[in-house]
């Protein structure tokens, strides 16, 4: 029996461009198939949820059903941020809390990465860190106050330090994970077109570990407000924790709502920061969902 | 008395590029190359086929020093400058077509080199594209380009058309030869495609249990056509060496 070559089954070598009789027209669909994943938000569509919320809660206000002692009105919290920045008191204290907050951040990112970076590209660094990081990770941050408050004192130096060792985790873990996740596939490569060790890093591992990076900043830039609202607590008179702190022992439920509305927003606007930069750096994904 | 030195007349035969001797590879204990002795010659476009796990990629990957966590016995003479052509395009995702192709290129000219080696595969004027936005086949004719770019002494290339379409295939086997031709790298291919090898390689080797069964030099011209009576030959010799005539 002779096994055919694809030349002698298909003709020589014809086969290549196919022709012959056209298929027959694929019949019209009579109704329009039913979508299996919903059509995609328009702009804005995501407020839909928090205006709800917020019409609800304005309505429950005027109609009594809230009481003020509980919840000041979302009007009364505009008119309280108003006069608020009129007298320039929350820009006061936003300044305050913004400058412990992004040193905190500025610091401990930078020390996140550099020990992602010993930790993942070195055998000792991976022995000496990442067991150290790994505890860390599991003792909140505000657990470490009191000691903190032994060692440095209740002044800025605490806060500051304590913002630093929360947002490092999500900044190493991410990297880290990154960086030992890099495809092995792209580590032969290198070995095949000779890059040194130096190259290797600049050209492959950091690349690679970019995005994991990007994750973990995404979550320090919120995380670095979050810490603060209990560090605000100690020993200070300026800060949106303070301003916070001290509404609550005067009652005033307005002003609590106003501290709420900064952080909210300062979350939403540096994760958007972030958000840009990642989709700049990162411009070789295709971008799925943004 | 007299002694005669007779001149030969036939051209000198190029140097060996690639010499093994007893070359032997396991893991875990399990043998996959079994003692292969083998040598081939500077220019020699070689074609290894044989089944799934008859060792024709740890073969080439030892011939690339990609195996450091196998058992190894035997020895390996390989040229200094080599390129591995792999089956997927492995291009960085993050650096754009012509950094893919400069990668590990020491030389002041690489610039050069590489923009002159987009325009053998014929993806000039796409230097600046991202991996991601290329087909199946300009992914792999960059990376053809980038294991060119090193000026190997040694092409090994690892299944290379393995996951294109078949038009794609035949194309990109008409690309490699003309740069074969051009660029005059000593080749290992490592195919399942009997066809390709036959079209493409001056001798196939077919592996079978870590051993190699059949060695075949193809003394046929190009553009090799499977209507020739000596390519069905030849073709029919190797399918029986895989067993597909069994």
């Amino acid at each position: 029996m002779t096994i055919l070559s694809p030349h002698e089954f298909y003709g020589d070598p014809a086969w290549l461009g196919f022709s012959g009789k056209a298929l027959p027209e694929p019949s019209t669909a009579e109704r329009p198939a039913r979508p299996l994943t919903p059509r995609r938000l328009g702009p804005g569509g995501h407020l839909f949820g928090p205006a709800l919320v917020l019409a609800i809660w304005e309505l429950a206000s005027l109609t009594g059903l809230l009481s003020p002692r509980l919840l000041a009105a979302p009007s009364t919290a505009v008119v309280t941020g108003y006069d608020l920045m009129v007298d320039g008191v929350l820009q006061q204290h936003f300044l305050a809390s913004a400058e412990r907050a992004y040193l905190g951040l500025a610091i401990g990112v930078a020390l996140g990465l550099v020990l992602a970076l010993v930790a993942g590209l070195t055998r000792l660094g991976e022995a000496t860190i990442d067991g150290l990081v790994q505890i860390k990770r599991a003792i909140p941050t505000l657990a470490l106050i009191p000691l903190a408050i032994l060692w440095l004192g209740i002044g800025e130096t605490m806060k500051i330090a304590l913002i630093v060792t929360s947002v490092l985790v999500p900044v190493y873990i991410n990297t880290h994970a990154a960086l030992r996740g890099i495809d092995l596939r792209y580590v032969e490569l290198a070995r095949t077109v000779g890059l040194s060790r130096a190259q290797f890093i600049r050209r492959v591992a950091l690349p690679g570990a970019l995005p994991g990076f990007f994750t973990g900043l995404r979550l320090a830039v919120t995380m670095c407000w979050t810490a603060l609202v209990v560090l605000e607590q100690i020993n200070t008179t300026e800060g949106i924790g303070y301003l916070m702190n001290r509404a609550r022992d005067y009652g005033q439920t307005d002003v609590i709502v106003v501290g709420l509305v900064v952080y909210a927003v300062l979350g939403l606007v540096s994760d958007s920061a972030v958000r840009w930069w990642e989709r700049r750096t990162l411009a070789y994904r295709k971008v799925i969902g943004s | 008395m007299t002694l005669l030195r007779l001149e030969t007349t036939e051209p000198v035969a190029p140097p060996v590029a690639v010499a093994l001797d007893g070359l032997a590879r396991g893991f875990g204990g399990r043998p996959i190359l079994d003692g292969i002795t083998l040598s081939i010659r500077a220019g020699e476009f070689v074609a290894l086929i044989g089944r799934s796990g008859s060792g024709k990629s740890t073969l080439l990957r030892a011939l690339a020093r990609l195996d450091d966590d196998a058992e190894r016995s035997g020895s390996l003479e390989v040229p200094a400058k080599s390129s591995v052509l792999f089956q997927d395009a492995r291009l960085l995702p993050w650096a754009r077509v012509l950094d893919n192709v400069m990668l590990g290129l020491r030389a002041s000219d690489a610039r050069t080199r590489a923009l002159k080696l987009l325009a053998d595969v014929g993806l000039a004027g796409r230097e600046a594209a991202w991996p991601q936005t290329l087909s199946g086949g300009e992914k792999q004719r960059v990376a053809l380009a980038r294991s060119l770019a090193h000026a190997p002494e040694l092409l090994l290339a690892d299944e290379p058309f393995g996951a294109l379409d078949a038009l794609t295939r035949l194309r990109m086997h008409a690309l490699l030869f003309q740069l074969i031709g051009k660029y005059k790298p000593t080749v290992l291919l490592v195919t399942h495609d009997v066809d390709e090898a036959l079209t493409l390689a001056d001798r196939v080797l077919v592996m079978e249990d870590g051993r190699i069964v059949l060695d075949r030099t193809v003394e046929l011209p190009h553009p090799r056509r499977a209507s020739d009576g000596r390519y069905e030959n030849l073709r029919r010799s190797l399918l029986a060496a895989l067993g597909v005539y069994a």
